[in-house]
């Protein structure tokens, strides 16, 4: 589903709108982080909007382009800690453990 | 000079002076002997929190629980009555596990009617009787009313469910204190939204207790996590709690509010800033009642700056009632002396839009970030106490409810092998 027609700026990181916490996790830690600075350089200065564009509708019921925006913003959030702190994928000091999302109220 | 006051014993830990001071012998997380009496007189004798009744809303709602240190599993199902029991998840014909999918090991949840043994159909109903027998003729004098599953006593506080292996055990209110009642009216049953996250740990059950038991270690091992310059300032005070309280076997600690929200913006990363939310969840409180006047455990020092308190239940149940009005619960499964699964659980006022949807979805993630530098410290941890080149280690008074769970633990072992030698 393509992105409300004012955030196509957005449509070259389209693959990001994924609806679950595990997909995004995983394409975090495939991304270089090139590719994670470039998402978030174009996402991070239209998140307000987008927060804006889709609290127009109501929440239980967003049509399908704001809940492809959300899960785009979702994505946003799960590149933040990598662009804003990390300047790396992975969770520093992380090493071998992981904790895997098992249930999350999906959007 | 300490930042917040302490009793006049001059310490949490010499106030509750039968703690003592003394070294501690971590021998408890790495021995298997002292493990297999911990399962014994620790695990098949308290209550034990498995889940919340929001997880079976409905007649015929039911979750397995898998109890690898009690050497069973169990099902929790609501009944017609709307009751909720539990029951050992073994059909009475045979033994085989009763509710499983593809895997018999891994947990599941649904809802059903009634259950049917996969191996030769015998049919039981919600309140756990026997209701059908295939081929009953070929039986010799079976009567259904004596082959019912086998219940195991489930009792509800504040809408967690609890469950308790020892048939003759004290009832659940008794058992969780003055501490649990001076909990009792705050919203849970408002904060329906859920994110859970599970990871097999390669310690000791303790040791992950250990890490969210205690705060000392938050400026030094996340310390990449905040800003530089507050980074730098958290390193230099330390930390100190407002509070400690020991309550029988369980414990608390309060905590300042420290980033939620912070005095100045500048003192968090660019996306906390937009969507107001963080480590220590959504700077804003939800729109509910119940969160003003807090029930007497919380926030027991009265302090302005009071951010969130930890309790741990005992044994293996952790709840972190948040100041904005959320709430944490962590759980400690023990698989073996070395391994455990662990459990966590964010629960928030479902949103209304998206602004607050996504300061949840921040605050999830963060927790994450955190997390995984936890208990990445613990299969180092459990690895060097193995090799005993060092057995005792000084605990210190912002660690008091580690040296008090661990002589809780080591009591309970020792009150049980009494009890049998007697």
């Amino acid at each position: 589903m393509p992105l409300p027609a004012e955030f196509a700026d957005l449509e070259p990181y389209a693959g990001w709108a994924l609806a679950t916490e595990p997909e995004r996790y995983a394409k975090r830690l495939e991304s270089s982080m090139e590719e994670m600075q470039a998402f978030y350089d174009a996402a991070f200065p239209r998140l307000e909007d987008a927060i804006a564009y889709i609290d127009r509708h109501p929440w239980d019921d967003l049509p399908e382009d704001a809940r492809t925006l959300m899960h785009l913003m979702q994505g946003l959030i799960m590149v933040s800690f990598p662009v804003e702190v990390w300047k790396q994928p992975r969770v520093p000091d992380s090493g071998a453990a992981y904790l895997d999302l098992i249930v999350e109220p999906v959007v | 000079m300490p930042h917040f006051p302490k009793p006049a014993a001059g310490s949490w830990t010499e106030h509750y002076s039968e703690l003592g001071t003394a070294p501690v012998d971590y021998n408890d997380s790495i021995d298997p002997a002292h493990y297999e009496a911990e399962r014994e007189a620790i695990f098949k004798r308290t209550w034990l929190n498995v889940g919340r009744v929001e997880s079976v809303p409905k007649v015929g709602s039911y979750f397995t629980k898998e109890l690898a240190v009690a050497d069973t599993s169990l099902i929790i199902v609501r009944g017609k009555d709307k009751q909720i029991r539990a029951f050992h998840n073994v059909c009475r014909h045979r033994g085989n596990k009763l509710v499983w999918n593809d895997y018999p090991g891994e947990e599941v949840k649904g809802t059903c009617r009634q259950f049917t043994c996969k191996y030769h159909a015998w049919r039981y109903d919600l309140a756990g009787e026997l209701t059908f027998i295939q081929q009953e003729e070929e039986f010799f004098d079976v009567d259904k009313a004596d082959y019912g599953l086998k219940s195991v006593r489930c009792e509800i506080w504040e809408g967690f469910i609890f469950v308790n292996l020892d048939p003759d055990a004290a009832p659940l209110a008794e058992y969780l204190g003055e501490m649990a009642k001076g909990l009792e009216g705050y919203p849970f049953h408002e904060m329906t939204e859920v994110y859970s996250y599970r990871a097999e740990v390669g310690s000791n059950w303790k040791l992950f207790i250990d890490a969210f038991a205690e705060f000392y270690h938050a400026p030094v091992l996340h310390q990449k996590q905040a800003v530089k310059d507050e980074a730098d300032k958290l390193l230099g005070y330390g930390y100190e709690a407002l509070h400690y309280k020991l309550d029988g076997p369980h414990s608390m600690i309060s905590s300042w509010g420290g980033m939620s929200p912070p005095k100045d913006p500048k003192m968090v990363k660019p996306i906390e800033r937009v969507l107001r939310s963080g480590l220590f969840g959504p700077w804003d409180r939800p729109d509910i009642d119940g969160l003003d006047d807090l029930p007497p455990s919380l926030n027991p020092a009265r302090h302005k700056a009071w951010g969130s308190d930890s309790f741990v239940f005992f044994p293996n149940f952790m709840l972190l009632i948040w100041a904005p009005g959320w709430y944490l619960t962590y759980h400690y499964w023990p698989t073996a002396v070395d391994r455990h699964i662990f459990e966590a659980s964010l629960y928030f006022v479902p949103p209304k839009n998206a602004r607050e949807r996504l300061g949840h979805e921040l605050a999830g993630v963060t927790f994450k970030e955190y997390a995984l530098q936890d208990a990445n410290t613990l299969e180092a941890t459990q690895t060097m106490l193995k090799g005993r080149a060092v057995t005792e280690f000084p605990l210190n008074d912002q660690e008091i409810l580690l040296r008090h769970l661990h002589k809780i633990a080591r009591d309970h072992v020792k009150e049980n092998s009494d009890a049998a030698a007697r």
